[in-house]
């Protein structure tokens, strides 16, 4: 019986996720406010990127990490590319989420109509990652005509940004759900800054103490930067299943959690 | 016979945490029927409307609509379904047009179709001129008949319009009425609430009065003037001031059915209005303006619910 109503509520139909999507791609249209969004979220990564990767990286010089020796903006770029997934996903799960849930009643008048929540939270998902996508295949692109990583580990790369998209993106739907009104994006805007700062990004985990290290380890960013660098580098080891269970765990629980919560609350 | 019905409830309950906004309710609607709910604010027709569009589990009770359970198959329910919520909930990200073609989308729609139907719903609400425009520049009355067609691209068996023609002005809910008459005669059933006695009159076979989240009265509009009021009312109002309506009133006592005192004018509800003022002249009472009409809905509506609000 259990499983049946479980099966029921996250069988989704290709269908009507696509419309959820289609909706969007229509809002897409609707001005130039969205785009310029869309395109600032695209270049903060790039500048930071720029001005330390490169920048930083001139005083700082080579480093090794894992054993191997690399410029500081190959060891860096990664880590912004898997910040780049991160923010794309998070843009739109939670700011635009949370505008169409609270404000516009977007889902209101969507769950009038044959749509499940389930569905709904798959679509803003899958959008939010399309997104982000778009973000980090143009990243990608910048990365390997920079030589901060080669062909083969660009396209490695890419399916490990949708993952942390898709783990970014479901957690940051739930977090909005939850979400009292707009002083709380302060709270998750800090947390991001936070989690950017201190996710090996700009220096490896290691150099830190090993309390701060594990406290680290325990924090989602991390293991999508590890994921992402290690697959640009190519320095790849068995500590990468951890972080695609890591994220994994993030999206299908995220995902469950959010569309329970759009259910509760707009479901009364 | 509940296989037949539309909609079926047998002591249907809605609370929200201890408060019961729907208190044990029956309904049939059957097929082809134009059903209306008429209530005081707080009522508990939204509420209703909204099990009944299978957007919110009923707390007890049973319901059916369409012949299946809302919690089950409230996905194939809703396929069927057209909902005109109490307020609009249009997509100010997308055009005139877009609301309907995106919303077509959710039914499995095709885009063509999609397209083809919103042209001629937008005809049919008379806002074709406005289709590549915005929603939020619309008027009020406009956003309404947008709603209102968003609810019908699915070509849906059952239309659910909670106040459809609230904050129209008379031409707009003139044309809301034809619209919706129009659907009736194709066989479209439609369940909708009002604060409009004219709108009830004109447009349901068979309403229900509700109040505190229980039906008080349920009949056509004519059985329930029938059986609730009489068919002639006296509105009398007494200039000289001297006496509050409350102290007339008790000279009128026995004088017709009923006497009902308001702040600026007594009512005398009568079979026969004209025998009533006779009666009226005949105790040496002189009121300043006299008027006989026919009892309506109204009448109706504010014996069952009470004066509280409208006094
Ligand atoms: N989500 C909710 N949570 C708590 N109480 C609610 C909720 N929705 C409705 N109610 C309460 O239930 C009662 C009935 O509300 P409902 O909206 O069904 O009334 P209504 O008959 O549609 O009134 P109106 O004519 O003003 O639209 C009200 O007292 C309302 O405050
Ligand atoms: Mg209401």
């Amino acid at each position: 019986m259990m499983t049946t109503l479980v099966a029921a509520r996250i069988s989704v139909s290709p269908g009507r996720v696509g419309a959820v999507i289609n909706r969007n791609v229509g809002a897409l249209r609707s001005g130039p406010s969205y785009w310029v969004v869309l395109i600032s979220g695209f270049f903060e990564p790039l500048l930071y990127l720029l001005s330390i990767g490169v920048g930083v990286g001139a005083l700082v010089g080579d480093l090794t990490f894992d054993g191997q020796t690399m410029s500081y903006a190959a060891f860096v770029a990664p880590a912004m590319l898997a910040v780049s997934a991160m923010s794309g996903a998070l843009a739109e799960t939670t700011f635009n989420f949370f505008f169409k849930l609270k404000y516009m009643k977007t889902f209101e008048a969507v769950l009038a109509t044959p749509v499940r929540p389930f569905e709904i939270a798959v679509g803003e998902l899958v959008w939010a990652v399309i997104r982000g996508s778009l973000y980090t295949a143009i990243f990608l692109g910048f990365m390997v005509a920079m030589g901060l990583t080669t062909v083969a580990g660009a396209l490695a790369a890419f399916p490990a940004t949708v993952l942390v998209g898709l783990a970014f993106g479901a957690v940051g739907m739930w977090v909005s759900t939850l979400m009292r009104g707009w002083q709380d994006f302060d709270l998750l805007g800090t947390g991001q800054f936070a989690l950017f700062l201190f996710s090996g990004t700009f220096s490896p985990v290691q150099n830190y103490p090993v309390g701060v290290e594990i406290l680290i380890q325990l924090t989602p960013l991390y293991h999508a930067v590890e994921l992402v660098r290690a697959l640009c580098t190519g320095i790849v080891g068995p500590g990468i299943l951890v972080n695609i269970a890591y994220l994994a765990v993030m999206g299908v629980g995220g995902l469950w959690l959010a569309s329970r919560r759009v259910e509760k609350m707009l479901c009364l | 016979m509940a296989d037949q019905s539309l909609i079926s409830a047998r002591g249907l309950v809605k609370r929200f945490g201890d408060f019961t906004a729907v208190d044990g309710i029956d309904l049939e609607v059957a097929p082809g029927e134009a059903f209306g709910f008429l209530g005081p604010n707080g009522a508990g027709k939204s509420s209703t409307m909204r099990m009944i569009g299978c957007v919110s589990t009923p707390t007890a009770g049973e319901l059916r609509i369409l012949g299946m359970d809302p919690v089950r198959d409230g996905t194939r329910i809703r396929a069927r379904l057209g909902v005109c919520p109490q307020l609009d909930n249009l997509d100010p990200d997308l055009s005139v047009r877009e609301n309907l073609t995106t919303y077509a989308r959710y039914f499995g729609v095709s885009r063509a179709e999609a397209r083809r139907r919103a042209d001629e719903l937008l005809e049919f609400v008379q806002l074709s001129d406005r289709a590549n425009g915005k929603v939020e520049p619309l008027s009020g009355g406009m956003k309404r008949r947008l709603t209102i067609a968003r609810a019908m691209v699915n070509e849906p068996d059952l239309v659910l319009l909670d106040e459809p023609t609230t904050g129209l002005d008379p031409q707009a809910r003139h044309l809301v009425w034809e619209r919706l008459f129009r659907l009736k005669q194709r066989g479209t059933t439609l369940v909708l609430t009002t604060h409009y006695m004219d709108e009830a009159e004109q447009l349901c076979d068979r309403l229900v009065v509700m109040d505190g989240g229980k039906i008080v009265a349920e009949g056509s509009p004519r059985a329930l003037i029938e059986n609730y009021s009489t068919a002639e009312v006296v509105e009398l109002r007494f200039a000289d001031g001297l006496d509050s309506n409350a102290q007339y009133a008790a000279k009128l006592d026995g004088i017709g059915e009923r006497v009902d005192p308001l702040p600026d004018r007594v009512l005398l509800y009568a079979d026969d209005g004209d025998a009533a003022v006779a009666e009226v002249h005949r105790r040496g009472l002189s009121p300043a303006s006299v008027l006989v009409r026919r009892s309506t809905l109204e009448d109706v509506f504010l014996h069952l619910t009470g004066r509280t609000l409208v006094d």
